[in-house]
């Protein structure tokens, strides 16, 4: 631990802006060596699967740090994107699981189950792409980056923000629920896509299926905690936070800050797209009860407990609040809705910056006190103050 | 679409649909009007406010059984108690809230809804707990059932017209107290200029308690006068939260005409529709629309003109 960041912290220091900070590059080798090493050993494969299931959400949480920590658009609606992305996903499983060979016994061989029993007798147009496997991959995140650019561009650029853009963003997760469970012929309805067997042929409901899918989920959050990262530490991102606290200000010097909303809006759509195509794989299914506006709202919390500041934070709170919830709804069911609830009040009003905030608070400056006594000090690091945060 | 029907039908599907599209106007708008003050007026977001209204649904249920249990002789007049306890209890815990949670975060818009989403989750399982997971319905007395047949093919609920009546009453009320007296005045005083206000001597810690309140008291009668038509369960509140939301920001913030204006339309597009389609399909093609016209006019229908 001491080296690579003594080494690191040197070479850096001649950079004012560095692409990490050492205390970031500890929280990530702590976070990488959680869910990749310490997890994986100490879990059994139902409950890794479970984690795995987290982790999925943590790629909404992360999108809403940039959102709505760095560039502060609350988007109530992030379930759409993260329905959006499983849904693709789920559309070419189901598609793949629906071969004339496994679907003989229907009226209409080779559509999902589903079409059969609502009376519809060809593939629907908007199903054909999902025949592809690279295809899928492309609108898996496609799909939900235009729809958000869609809904984003036609906003900012009227400089509709704030409550107005939560409450827009929620009735869009709204309608697109109710939308879902009503076309049951196309969408499934309220059962959701399920019954998916196959990705390209690999069975995907085996255990070691499960294990290699948790570690690409993990790899591809852990990548997603990089570029957002970059984003943050990126012009781009002190641009967002400029507009975040002064909107008018970074207009008037001449940025559009329409555009860079729209940028901050589409890259967290990308995340949850990302996470709800990773959800469908590990889970096995994707239904309507995690596009609406509790499963939406509940992201948020993840993000906020974390401390909406913090990228590690994201992860740590949605590992955290989903672990809790498992836990307490397995022993209390009754009691869960009131610990939610209350979560979100104490969040709100005690700790506004989540974990992220006690710890940058109350154990970083502590941490970095012993690390700087243990080599000689270095005026370039010892402060530990973050800059417009 | 209209080829089986013969031109006398299709009127009497149009009054009986408009009447029943001004049923759920009424609805609307007695939802709304609580929203229009505290999200309009004060622009707090209280996600609870579905809540609100489900606690008065429960406070009349609560009246309708004891009546029924203690009072039989009373019965057929025991809604105009309940609607008054239901706005008490509901206002009561609306300044409640006001004081303890809403009053530290005017400064925080988008952290408000998130502590009142947390407040709406908490009251939600204190219903269950309380009430039991399900549905419960109020017994109408016996004058309120029934129907009104106005012509061979069309006839009018009498439920949806005293709902009707009740909505008119609580509207024109409360236009009077916000547009006319001088408890209003200092509302909008506040809401306007609050440093001015607070320098020209109003109370204005005092005013936001009392328009908070008066919301969700409002917000108390809608579910109360909601019990008429509708069952009522403890996550009932959520599914009205949306629609509420979309009627005050499509009308125009601060606007209650816009209100009353917005819940019409919403309402009469809806209910027309939903015979010509599923009810799920009505709700969508509603809801997409007032979402389109709200992306390209995002001031809503009335706009009020304030110096900022």
């Amino acid at each position: 631990m001491t080296s690579p960041v003594q080494a690191l912290s040197k070479s850096l220091t001649v950079n004012d802006n560095p692409y990490m900070k050492p205390m970031e590059w500890l929280s990530l080798a702590l976070l990488a060596a959680l869910i990749l090493i310490v997890l994986p050993l100490l879990l059994d494969g139902f409950r890794l699967n479970l984690v795995g299931k987290y982790l999925t959400y943590a790629f909404v949480a992360l999108g809403l740090v940039i959102c709505w920590g760095y560039a502060g658009i609350l988007s109530l609606g992030q379930g759409v994107f993260f329905g959006l992305g499983g849904y693709c996903m789920a559309m070419y499983l189901k598609l793949e699981a629906s071969s004339p060979e496994n679907t003989k016994i229907q009226s209409t061989p080779g559509i999902p189950d589903f079409m059969d029993w609502n009376q519809i007798t060809s593939l629907p147009w908007f199903w054909k792409p999902f025949n592809s496997l690279p295809l899928t991959l492309i609108l898996v995140v496609a799909v939900p980056v235009v729809f958000a650019l869609v809904i984003s561009a036609a906003m900012f650029k009227r400089r509709v923000g704030g409550t107005y853009f939560a409450i827009i963003t929620q009735a869009i997760a709204a309608i697109l629920t109710i939308l879902i469970v009503g076309q049951q012929g196309y969408t499934g309805g309220i059962n959701g896509i399920t019954d998916l067997r196959t990705l390209h042929g690999w069975d995907i409901r085996t255990d070691s299926a499960h294990n290699i899918l948790y570690f690409v989920n993990a790899g591809l959050l852990i990548g997603c905690i990089l570029i957002a990262q970059y984003v943050k530490r990126s012009k781009l991102g002190r641009i967002l936070v400029a507009m975040r606290d002064k909107e008018d200000r970074v207009r008037f010097s001449g940025y559009s800050v329409a555009g860079f909303k729209v940028f901050a809006f589409c890259l967290a759509a990308a995340f949850a797209a990302i996470g709800g195509a990773m959800f469908t794989l590990q889970v096995g299914f994707m239904s309507p009860s995690f596009v609406g506006i509790v499963p939406s709202i509940e992201m948020v919390i993840y993000a906020a407990v974390g401390g909406r500041l913090s990228l590690f934070g994201a992860v740590w709170g949605t590992l955290l609040v989903n672990w809790a919830k498992t836990s307490f709804s397995e022993s209390f069911p009754d009691l869960w809705l009131f610990g939610l609830g209350a979560l979100f009040i104490a969040v709100v009003l005690a700790f506004p910056n989540g974990l992220a905030g006690i710890w940058r608070e109350q154990i970083e400056p502590r941490l970095t006190r012993r690390i700087g006594s243990l080599r000689a000090p270095d005026p370039a690091i010892a402060p530990h103050s973050a800059p417009a945060e | 679409m209209f080829g089986d029907y013969s031109l006398g039908d299709l009127g009497a599907i149009f009054a009986m649909q408009g009447f029943a599209g001004l049923i759920l106007f009424s609805v609307y708008v007695l939802m709304a009007l609580g929203l229009a003050i505290i999200f309009g007026q004060m622009g707090v977001i209280n996600m609870a406010h579905g809540e609100f209204m489900i606690l008065g649904a429960y406070m009349t249920y609560l009246c309708s059984s004891f009546f029924q249990a203690h009072l039989p002789s009373l019965f057929p007049a025991y809604f105009f108690l309940a609607m008054l306890i239901a706005f008490l209890t509901s206002g009561a815990l609306g300044m409640l809230v006001e004081w303890g949670l809403i009053r530290f975060l005017y400064k925080r818009p988008l952290d408000t809804l998130l502590a009142t989403w947390g407040l709406s989750l908490i009251l939600q399982q204190a219903f269950r707990s309380i009430f039991g997971a399900r549905e419960v319905g109020v017994e109408l007395p016996s004058w309120l059932i029934g129907s009104v047949q106005v012509t061979d093919s069309i006839e009018v609920p009498i439920n949806g017209l005293f709902v009707m009546a009740v909505t008119t009453l609580i509207t024109v009320g409360v236009a009077l107290l916000i547009y006319r007296s001088r408890f209003g005045q200092q509302v909008r005083a506040v809401m306007q200029n609050r440093a001015m206000a607070g320098a020209v001597g109003i109370d204005t810690e005092k005013v936001d308690r009392y328009t908070f309140g008066l919301g969700c008291g409002i917000a108390g009668v809608a579910g109360s006068a909601f019990t008429m038509i509708g069952s009522t369960g403890p996550t009932s509140g959520q599914l009205y939260i949306v629609d509420t939301f979309l009627i005050v920001v499509f009308g125009g913030a601060a606007s209650l005409l816009g209100t009353i204006a917005s819940a019409f339309s919403i309402s009469q597009t809806q209910s027309t529709l939903e015979f010509f389609l599923s009810g799920s399909m009505a709700k969508v093609l509603t809801l997409l629309a007032v979402v389109g016209i709200l992306m390209l006019r995002p001031q809503g229908l009335f706009t009020l003109k304030v110096r900022r």
